[in-house]
């Protein structure tokens, strides 16, 4: 028994070892190591934080939109922030959209509703392009996945903006960034101490709100995470217990085997 | 023997079809050696997550759009719009990761244990198409949802046929639809992601015929002689096996719903582009030492001939390996070569993942040489010149033999 229990071990520390020798593999190749940050979302009763995501929503609403989208996410999906019905109808009338064609076959402008998705900055890639220096901004619905790192890389390259050392040539237009792979990034140092005003009072510095919108970014990649979390301990604690059960009623077939 | 029963309705059943004998013939009554370790159960196991593949895959195909300007986006709704959505999303991006683990058990304890040699060379090569095309199966997978590994990935493996001397270049495009990946592209794989699990069953149906023909193999590789070296498979096996199914359940989820993207790439995340490409291309976790074995040759061609006879080899086995006796447990010198095979895969495992510069490309070659070298030499050597340890007269004695002091010690 001991044998087979130690064997299954090792098939288990195989299946996971494989994996884990070859995650860190890409990892090391961006160079620079990025701060792990604790998040409240990452254990597994892990859940987000609601008054950071309320600040990250208003990091992203007052800085990031102004030039990137977040083409997946609707107004209404801020119900998981904490907001009230009444309260998202008033942050989607904010915005104007193009809807139509009415029944003149023509298409109008009318404030956004909750059923809306976020509007974006520009209209399409084109336009981002042109009035970006020719690098069109990424939309952020699924940055905190798309990123090795996550939300971590994320806070990372907010804070990450400092002068070039001495001697590093630098192209025209770009910032220099120590977390960026390639240290030379088109965006310029879009977070600054106080550039927003929190309405629960919390200080913004550049860190506060860096971290605030990883939090933010991470809830819009992954808005299910609090559902798979709570699921997911109770299907873990159920097949514990029937493993369990089928261990001992396996022990009992099998007592009259010789 | 035919099934027995006193329930009108069976007997009305199994006198037009005897379906009843036919599922008591397969997990009923079966004859099964008594001493099957727990290495045995990675067969149904990975029965059962080929069957929670094509269940989620269904129901991801009802929510699917196959279209490159929708593909993304489409997946993405499954996530977030669909009722449990991201479960059934979850469940089938890392049930492959876990099919995979199961099958690759499968495979090296058969070759620990010789279950491919005769008179199971046939159940063997079915165990190795169903590997093929396992392989094709995820490939096609991981192109659908049309994120940026999966365009480039499609790329990267569909250009490999143009190293086809002559015909490979109409290869390439018969593949593609077109000049390069593209919507055609996406459609024809979706089309065959979709066909080829249900070719599995098929070839999964003659598996387990093929293994019913001489019965499962066993710890100790000798023939089973009497029925005191057998149990029938239920209840015994039944149970053992649902034991298993919960354990490797529990290990499931513990990545399915706390680490779902481990085992995927960020990249994935990011949409489909060809004007852009990403710094590594790299295959799923699963594919990465075919991978390792495709860069370690200099030329293309010779790396596509390669990376196929890695796979190939395994039907030539049973004659590469001239030794007699099955289960490595009497075999002291293939005993460590089998640990050293497993180690070396492993490690082209590492190479394929690693960028192909500095000094993984000569462990790359290296680790090739010698996956080659362990059938082309090993096998054959070992087989001829090893002495292997006395095996016991019959399973039944050897259980026994087994049991004996524990039992002394327990009274």
């Amino acid at each position: 028994m001991r044998k087979t229990i130690l064997s299954l071990g090792l098939a288990a520390a195989v299946a996971l070892g494989v994996p884990a020798l070859v995650a860190p593999a890409a990892q090391a190749a961006e160079g620079v190591a990025i701060p792990k940050m604790s998040w409240s979302f990452a254990a597994p009763f892990g859940t987000y934080d609601r008054a950071a995501l309320q600040r990250g929503f208003q990091v992203y609403k007052e800085v990031c939109a102004a030039c990137h989208s977040m083409n997946l996410l609707a107004y209404r999906d801020l119900a998981d922030l904490g907001y009230n019905e009444n309260e998202i109808k008033a942050i989607a009338a904010q915005y104007e959209v193009t809807d139509g064609p009415n029944d003149q076959g023509e298409m109008f402008q009318r404030p956004a509703v909750p059923s809306d998705r976020f509007k974006a900055p520009f209209p399409n890639v084109q336009a981002a392009k042109a009035a970006n220096n020719g690098a069109a901004p990424p939309d952020l619905s699924l940055m905190a996945k798309g990123r090795i790192g996550g939300p971590d890389y994320i806070h990372a390259l907010m804070i990450g903006y400092e002068n070039a050392p001495a001697g590093f040539e630098m192209q025209p237009g770009l910032s220099y960034n120590k977390y960026f792979p390639g240290h030379q990034i088109a965006m310029p140092a879009p977070i600054n101490p106080d550039g927003v005003t929190f309405a629960d009072g919390t200080k913004a510095t550049v860190d506060q709100q860096s971290r605030d919108v990883a939090h933010f970014l991470m809830w819009a990649a992954e808005p299910k995470l609090e559902q798979r979390h709570r699921l997911g301990v109770q299907v873990v604690l159920f097949l514990l217990i029937l493993s369990g059960l089928l261990f001992v009623a396996k022990r009992r077939i099998w007592s009259d085997v010789h | 023997m035919a099934f027995q029963s006193d329930n009108k309705v069976v007997k009305w059943i199994e006198y037009r079809l005897p379906i009843f004998t036919l599922l008591d013939h397969a997990v009923g009554t079966y004859p099964a050696p008594k001493n099957l370790s727990y290495w045995w159960n990675f067969g149904s196991l990975a029965g059962l997550m080929l069957v929670i593949q094509i269940v989620t895959g269904i129901v991801l195909v009802m929510h699917y759009t196959p279209h490159t300007l929708m593909a993304f986006n489409s997946v993405e709704h499954i996530m977030r719009d669909v009722n449990y959505g991201w479960l059934i999303r979850y469940i089938h991006m890392n049930g492959a990761s876990f099919f995979f683990i199961a099958v690759y058990i499968h495979i090296f304890r058969g070759l620990y244990y010789g279950s491919y040699k005769a008179p199971r060379e046939l159940l063997w090569f079915l165990g190795i198409i169903i590997y093929l095309l396992m392989m094709a199966t995820a490939f096609m997978g991981y192109v659908l949802p049309w994120g940026q590994m999966s365009f480039w990935g499609a790329t990267v493996i569909t250009n490999l046929f143009s190293a086809i001397p002559v015909v490979g270049e109409s290869i390439v495009t018969l593949l593609w639809g077109g000049f390069s990946v593209g919507n055609p592209t996406l459609n024809r794989l979706f089309s065959l992601h979709y066909l080829l699990p249900f070719i599995i069953v098929g070839l999964v149906i003659l598996h387990i015929w093929a293994l019913h023909q001489h019965g499962s193999n066993n710890p100790l590789g000798i023939d089973k002689k009497d029925s005191r070296d057998t149990i029938p498979f239920h209840p015994y096996y039944t149970v053992k096996d649902l034991f298993g199914v919960a354990v490797f359940l529990l290990v499931f989820s513990l990545f399915l719903f706390f680490s779902p993207n481990f085992f995927g790439e960020p990249d994935n995340y990011i949409e489909a582009n060809p004007l852009v490409t990403p710094a590594h291309i790299v295959p799923e976790w699963y594919l990465l030492p075919f991978y390792a074995i495709l860069r370690s040759v200099p030329s293309k061609l010779g790396g596509v001939i390669l990376m196929f006879a890695a796979i190939l080899i395994l039907f030539v086995l049973p004659w590469l390996d001239t030794s007699r006796i099955r289960s490595a447990q009497f075999r002291p010198v293939y005993k460590q070569f089998f640990w050293i095979f497993v180690a070396n895969c492993l490690l082209l495992g590492v190479v394929g993942a690693k960028p192909p510069e500095g000094i993984w490309v000569l462990i790359g070659r290296l680790a090739t040489v010698y996956y080659f070298a362990h059938f082309i030499l090993i096998c054959p050597l070992v087989g001829w010149f090893e002495k292997p340890r006395p095996l016991p007269t019959s399973i039944n004695e050897a259980v026994l033999a087994k049991r004996r002091p524990a039992t002394a010690a327990g009274e």
